[in-house]
């Protein structure tokens, strides 16, 4: 079983954004982690191949900044890496990336997170699937794979969906699927030697861009309401804020 | 020129999240001088697809097949490529649901149509065709530019209103031929979360916290919910003790929702819980210490012990419904 793990390179989830000039992120003190979904996709294909046997490879797409965390997504046990030296730009230029890489190695499951936490677009699985005209399970909750046969758990509107899909196919990871590993003293030893290769990107558009950031408008101060008045609460909320 | 909105259901009915795309796709035909088309797929009334023009739709595609019954990306992809071509779309929304979530990105590639997903209010300019959607799940705002000739937008759930005073719309029958070949993801077991509101969709929320103590104490957050026909939610611990389901965890690794109210008890407001919640319209705090940073993110709080001040809080909630029923 061959898996392909997409994995993006994004601010740690306690990061205190702040914009240089509204035109991006501030880097100044952010600490850059895999994508926590990424990283539950990644956990749960390694147990898979530790149980079925295979190979885990990542993919990163953007610059060598993210090498650490690409060494690091091999110190908890994918086999080997793959970057493509481009700017992420937006997601259908990222899915043209990945798609071309598996078209070209031929993978039986592609796996990426639900959503990145800085973009939350939600948006490269289902465009990776459409480029290759592949299946997608969107916002999975399990995965389970016997033979040439895929059982997911999906989140759908209103419940969970168990659905069954035949090799190859795109699936998004959702919280639920894996618990993420700490990579230990050996796993981080043996990812110094494990192969990451940087590819030169191929030729694809971009088609959004975004061209301004801001921070969203601060919150009024907290109105506090004594506890022995609580239905002054009521009363606001039903005649202020008109929210009951 | 024309506006391609997709009308989802979920068992036959539109959700309130339908009504919302409809009208946002409306008002954007209504900006540029054209016609708003819905497509609905699967088995809806007559009377509920005519409906869709109260909310901007001129024409409705239905799209009636059994085979259609459970969500296929891929197929609905095929549908709605084909619709958009049908009508000549230069815009396409979709709302940005689990479904939406599924389709949206398949069919921007097919109509290679940039997408701007998790969209907060309507364009802020037609030409270059920009967006406002968060990002850094909550903690920012950005404009995005989409610069392909067919433009996407998947739009938030609960964040724009919903237009009304529309006449029917014209409702047609729509088959493109879909080749068998095409049904690749097979449904084995739908799971519906029982009975209660949907948290995705709940206009009004009661979340509790490890402040409870324990999962014993979660009749008081019950009751509150149900005075106020709310759905209930929780912090992540609270769901990894099991304490309450996984489905009512909220914050950066569980559900992200926005509804009008947000009441969260016995919730320090860790960063983590705050990106689920932050698009709440108006947050409200119960919470024994002062210092809890919950605070800073509230519209309304109350320092004290959830323990007596929620039962307060049913007790005045059922007095204000009782005076206006
Ligand atoms: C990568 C990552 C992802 C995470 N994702 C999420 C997420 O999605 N959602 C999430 O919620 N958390 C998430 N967390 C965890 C988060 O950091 C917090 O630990 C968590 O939100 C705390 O939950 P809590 O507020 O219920 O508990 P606590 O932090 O223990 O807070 C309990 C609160 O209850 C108050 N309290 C105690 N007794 C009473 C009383 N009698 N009456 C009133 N108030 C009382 C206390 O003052 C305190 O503020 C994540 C963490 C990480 C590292
Ligand atoms: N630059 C990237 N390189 C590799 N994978 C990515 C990249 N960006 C996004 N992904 C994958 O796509 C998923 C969804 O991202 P998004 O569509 O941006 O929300 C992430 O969880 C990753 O698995």
């Amino acid at each position: 079983m061959k898996f392909l793990v997409c994995i993006s390179n994004v601010p740690d989830t306690t990061t205190k954004i702040a914009f240089s000039d509204n035109k991006g992120l501030n880097p100044a003190g952010v600490q850059f982690i895999i994508n926590p979904y990424d990283e539950i996709a990644l956990t749960r294909a390694l147990e898979i191949k530790e149980a079925a046997g295979g190979t885990v490879t990542v993919l990163h797409v953007g610059g060598a900044g993210a090498e650490p965390n690409i060494r690091k997504a091999l110190a908890i046990g994918a086999d080997d890496a793959i970057r493509v030296n481009a700017e992420p730009t937006d997601a259908y230029f990222v899915a043209c990336q990945i798609a071309d890489i598996a078209k070209k190695n031929g993978y039986d499951v592609i796996l990426t997170g639900r959503e990145s936490i800085d973009y939350n677009g939600a948006q490269v699985a289902g465009m990776i699937a459409e480029l290759m005209n592949i299946p997608c399970i969107s916002v999975a909750t399990k995965l389970d794979i016997a033979g040439t046969e895929a059982v997911l758990e999906r989140e759908i509107d209103g419940g969970k969906e168990v659905v069954s899909v035949a090799l190859p196919f795109v699936a998004s990871a959702q919280k639920g699927m894996s618990e993420p590993r700490i990579p230990n003293m050996r796993g981080i030893m043996t990812a110094r030697t494990k192969p990451l290769q940087v590819v030169e990107p191929v030729a694809a558009d971009c088609i959004t861009a975004s061209t301004a950031y801001e921070l969203p408008p601060a919150k009024q101060a907290c109105k506090m309401i004594s506890p022995d008045n609580v239905s002054e609460l009521v009363d606001l909320l039903h005649n202020e804020a008109k929210v009951i | 020129m024309s506006v391609l909105v997709f009308a989802e259901n979920w068992e036959g009915r539109f959700k309130k999240s339908t009504y919302e795309a409809v009208s946002y796709a409306a008002e954007i035909a209504r900006q540029l001088n054209t016609s708003c088309t819905a497509v609905v797929i699967g088995a809806v009334s007559e009377e509920d697809k005519k409906g869709l023009g109260k909310y901007g739709a001129t024409k409705v595609l239905s799209v009636a097949n059994d085979k259609l019954k459970n969500l296929e990306a891929g197929v609905y992809t095929h549908i709605l490529g084909d619709a958009a071509k049908s009508v000549g779309a230069t815009h396409v929304v979709i709302s940005f649901t689990y479904t939406g979530k599924a389709i949206a990105p398949r069919l921007s590639v097919r109509l290679k149509a940039g997408l701007v997903s998790g969209a907060i209010a309507l364009p802020t300019s037609l030409s270059p065709f920009t967006v406002r959607k968060k990002c850094y799940s909550g903690k920012g705002l950005t404009d995005v530019v989409i610069s392909s000739e067919i433009k996407m937008v998947a739009i938030t759930p609960n964040s724009y209103k919903v237009n009304t005073g529309g006449a029917d719309a014209a409702v047609e029958v729509f088959s493109p031929a879909i080749p068998d070949g095409e049904f690749k993801v097979v449904s084995k077991e739908v799971k519906k979360t029982s009975g209660k509101i949907a948290l995705t969709e709940a206009e009004l929320v009661v979340s509790a916290g490890r402040g409870m103590k324990g999962p014993e104490n979660w009749g008081m957050i019950e009751q509150l919910a149900e005075a106020l026909g709310a759905a209930t939610a929780c912090s992540k611990p609270v769901a990894d003790m099991g304490w309450r389901p996984h489905h009512e965890h909220v914050g950066q690794t569980g559900i992200t929702i926005g509804p009008n109210l947000y009441i969260a008890i016995g919730i320090s407001g860790a960063i983590q819980h705050l990106a689920g919640v932050s698009s709440s319209k108006v947050i409200v705090v119960i919470n024994s210490d002062k210092e809890a940073p919950f605070f800073k993110a509230a519209d309304y709080g109350i320092v004290g012990d959830a323990f007596s001040v929620v039962p307060q809080l049913v007790e005045a909630v059922k007095k204000l419904k009782a005076a206006h029923n």
